[in-house]
This record gives C-alpha cells, sequence and structure tokens, in this order.
C-alpha cells in the first residue's frame, strides 16, 4: 500500500498532467459537435469491427451446425416449393374406393402451354407417358373440368381443351340428373353450350353443370359450371342453354390428370356387348 | 511577494481578455490567428511548481475555451504545453543560471533563447490544439504544415509583445 502511495507521489505530475488532458479532451468530445460526430464515427466502426471478426469467428467455430440448419432450411423451402412438390412426385391420390378398389388414379400437373383465342384450343401439360400420363386420361382443376388427354409423349401430353370445338363431354344437370352433351361453340372463352336437354325438363339459370362419368373418362359430379342462360328457340325440342364454365382457361396453371383404372374393363364389357 | 501573484493574475485576466476580444478574430491570411495568451505559460516564474503549472495552464485554456466556442480544445494543448515546459527549459541552456523568482524574459536572457524556448512550446500548443481542431490523423501532415505557420505568426506576436511591453518598463 505504501509502495502504492509512493507510485502515485513519485508520478504525480504525470497522472495529474494525463488526469488533465483527459478530461480536456473528453470536454472536447462531448462539446464539439463535429468532434463528437467524429468520435461517435470512429467507435461505431471499431466496435463493427470487433463484433464482425468475432462473429465470424463464432460462426467458424459453428459451420457445421450451421450447415446443418441452412440445409433444413434449404429441404423445408423445396418441400414448400409447389414446382419442386409437383416435378418430384409421381402419382397417386385415392378417389372413391367404396369399391374397395381404387377405380381413380389423380396426378397433379402444370400447364406449360395454353391458349383460349383459337377455335381449336389445346393445353400442354409437364406430365408425360413416364409419370403415367396417358391418352384419354380425364383433366380437371379444383374449379372444374378443363379437358382430356389426347396424346402423351414421354415427358410431356397434350390435352385437348374444353373450349375446343370439337370437344363433346357427357354432362348431367345436378339437381334432376339430366344428362346432356357440353360443346364449346367459339366467342368467349367463359361460356359453353349445353346441348340435348329436352324442354320438357325444368331448368333455371344458376344450376350447376357436373360430368355424368357415362364416357368412362371422367369421374361422376366434377363440376363443370353453372346455368348463365336459357332460351327456347320455336319449334325445337331443346334447349339452348349458355353454361358459365367453372374454369378460367386463361389463369389456369395447376391441373390433375384423372386416370381411370377400370377403364379398360368398362371398354372391353361394352364392345363385348355391342358384337354379340 | 504578493506583488507578483497579483501580476499573474491580472496578466491571467487581460490575456484571456486580449485573446478572446482581439486576437481570435484576426484571421490573417483566412485561418492564422496568434494564440498568444500562452505567454502566461511561458512567462510564469521558474520555479513554479509542475503541479501549479498544469492547473494553471488548464484554468487559462479552459478559460480561452469558453469564449471562442471550443470547450476542451485549448484546455488539452495549454496542459500539454506547460507539461514540456520544464524539459524544454532544461533542453535550451541559457548563460545566465536560472534565477528563482525570476520570470523567463527576453532582456534576461536573450533573445535566442527566448526565441528557441517560445518556438518551441508555442509548437508543441499549436500541434496539440490543430490536431484536436482536425480530429483526425488522416491529415497529419496538412495539420502539421497548418500549427507550423500559426506557429510562426503566434512567436511573432509574441517576440513583438516582449519587445513593447518589456522596454517600456
Amino acid at each position: 500500500m505504501r509502495n502504492l502511495f509512493n507510485f502515485f507521489w513519485r508520478h504525480s505530475i504525470i497522472l495529474l498532467f494525463i488526469l488533465l488532458e483527459t478530461f480536456s479532451i473528453i470536454l472536447v468530445i462531448n462539446n464539439n459537435e463535429y468532434q463528437k460526430s467524429v468520435t461517435f464515427a470512429w467507435t461505431n466502426e471499431q466496435t463493427g469491427k470487433i463484433h464482425s471478426s468475432y462473429n465470424s469467428l463464432w460462426e467458424y467455430f459453428n459451420l457445421k451446425k450451421i450447415n446443418k440448419e441452412l440445409a433444413a432450411e434449404n429441404a423445408r423451402y423445396r418441400s414448400l416449393s409447389p414446382s419442386a412438390f409437383l416435378k418430384t412426385d409421381t402419382v397417386v391420390l385415392f378417389k372413391k374406393d367404396t369399391l374397395y378398389r381404387q377405380q381413380y388414379q389423380i396426378l397433379s400437373a402444370h400447364v406449360i402451354s395454353n391458349t383460349t383465342n383459337i377455335s381449336a384450343n389445346y393445353l400442354q401439360l409437364d406430365k408425360g407417358k413416364l409419370q403415367g400420363v396417358d391418352k384419354d386420361m380425364a383433366v380437371i382443376s379444383p374449379s372444374g373440368v378443363v379437358g382430356i388427354v389426347v396424346n402423351a409423349s414421354q415427358n410431356f401430353s397434350w390435352v385437348m381443351s374444353l373450349i375446343n370445338k370439337e370437344t363433346r363431354i357427357s354432362a348431367r344437370v345436378k339437381k334432376n340428373g339430366q344428362i346432356g352433351t357440353i360443346a364449346w361453340e367459339g366467342g368467349s372463352y367463359l361460356n359453353a353450350a349445353l346441348k340435348d336437354i329436352p324442354t320438357h325438363v325444368r331448368i333455371a339459370r344458376g344450376d350447376t353443370i357436373v360430368t355424368s362419368g357415362y364416357s368412362h373418362i371422367f369421374p361422376q359430379g366434377e363440376i363443370i359450371g353453372i346455368i348463365k342462360d336459357v332460351e327456347i328457340k320455336p319449334g325445337e325440342h331443346f334447349y339452348n342453354i349458355s353454361v358459365r364454365l367453372g374454369v378460367d382457361f386463361n389463369s389456369l396453371a395447376l391441373v390433375y390428370v384423372i386416370k381411370n383404372l377400370l377403364r379398360e374393363e368398362q371398354i372391353k364389357l361394352e364392345e363385348a356387348a355391342k358384337n354379340e | 511577494m504578493n506583488n507578483l501573484y497579483i501580476r499573474i493574475s491580472l496578466r491571467f485576466l487581460i490575456l484571456i481578455l486580449v485573446q478572446v476580444l482581439l486576437l481570435n478574430n484576426i484571421h490573417f491570411l483566412g485561418n492564422l490567428n496568434p494564440y498568444a495568451y500562452i505567454i502566461f505559460i511561458l512567462l510564469l516564474p521558474f520555479e513554479t511548481p509542475r503541479a501549479v503549472l498544469l492547473i494553471l495552464a488548464f484554468a487559462l485554456g479552459l478559460s480561452v475555451d469558453v469564449f471562442s466556442n471550443s470547450l476542451g480544445m485549448h484546455a488539452a494543448a495549454c496542459v500539454f504545453a506547460a507539461f514540456f515546459r520544464p524539459g524544454v527549459m532544461r533542453l535550451i541552456t541559457s548563460r545566465k543560471e536560472y534565477e528563482p523568482g525570476v520570470e523567463p524574459s527576453i532582456t534576461d536572457l536573450g533573445f535566442q533563447w527566448f526565441f528557441m524556448y517560445t518556438l518551441i512550446l508555442t509548437g508543441l500548443h499549436h500541434f496539440m490544439l490543430f490536431l484536436l481542431e482536425v480530429f483526425r490523423f488522416s491529415d497529419f501532415f496538412s495539420t502539421l504544415w497548418h500549427s507550423l505557420q500559426n506557429t510562426i505568426f503566434t512567436v511573432f506576436v509574441i517576440i513583438l509583445s516582449q519587445y513593447i511591453f518589456y522596454h517600456k518598463k
């Protein structure tokens, strides 16, 4: 302790000098805006450097953990990303297994090309034979019927759109089970015509039109659209019905391809009956 | 003895007033100001205790700071110069002995001694002052050059004042 006092006594002048200088410089920094800003910038920079070097050191020691976390995060984002999901999934959602036998296989697909403004509209999907898509499969979207696969290559398929003048789809008025045919007659891609509904049947605007399932392509009860307009032309036995389609063909992106697993059997039976 | 204290106190006040009211407003060649008030530190008696020297220098610098809106800068510079005063005195020897109770003056110790003494201490003071004013080391040489120019100006004013006042006495 005495030594300490001795030390301070011996160096009292230097200590006083340091004290006064320190005090002065503190005054400078605290009372002069320019010096204050320079000091602040400098200390900020230095603490920033220290922080960043500490941080990089910390990161280096934790690289393994961080990599793992990043990988997990990547995987999570990939599994969330719809495109990745669709490319990797092959088959299969169940539909209608009341017979304890799967009748329909559902595959998701992306529309990669599409037209709506000509009379023969087709879509192209990013799934083909390798993924299980083949001719005469149904294509639907969450909001309604889209079309029928007419051709499939290894990785792509060609779909005849519902808004194609050649397309005919067997349809049913949901409320009373009347069977008709949906056909598109050109014009707006928002509307199609429902034909072959006899005039004695009571029909009104707003009735829902669904698939009948008679074609062995579409499952029963898939929504096609709702009746927009009904008229009877004089001397005709069938209504002229305009149907507002459920699908907005101009914004179509994600669709489902439906394979009827029992179609072969149904067609064979049909042909056998015809041949008899 | 009382006479000495009164003289020093009066000199303290007068030098601050002269510095603040007159010399601070010279702006010779744009940015040169003679900081002649440090003559107070130069002229303190030889035997002044070092602690007293430092505290008086601090008080002097702080007083000038208060009036020239640069709180701390002159105080730091004055303390810096005062700290080196005894060392500078030892460095430049005179033909005459340093006598107790006597103030360093041009008449006693000769022009050459007083000039060197003033030049070194003023240089130290100015260097510290401008360093604090610029407040960065990146422009070190321009700071050095500026303080050198200013030192010459201040030394000139101090020597001139010595001739004026001590001849009158």
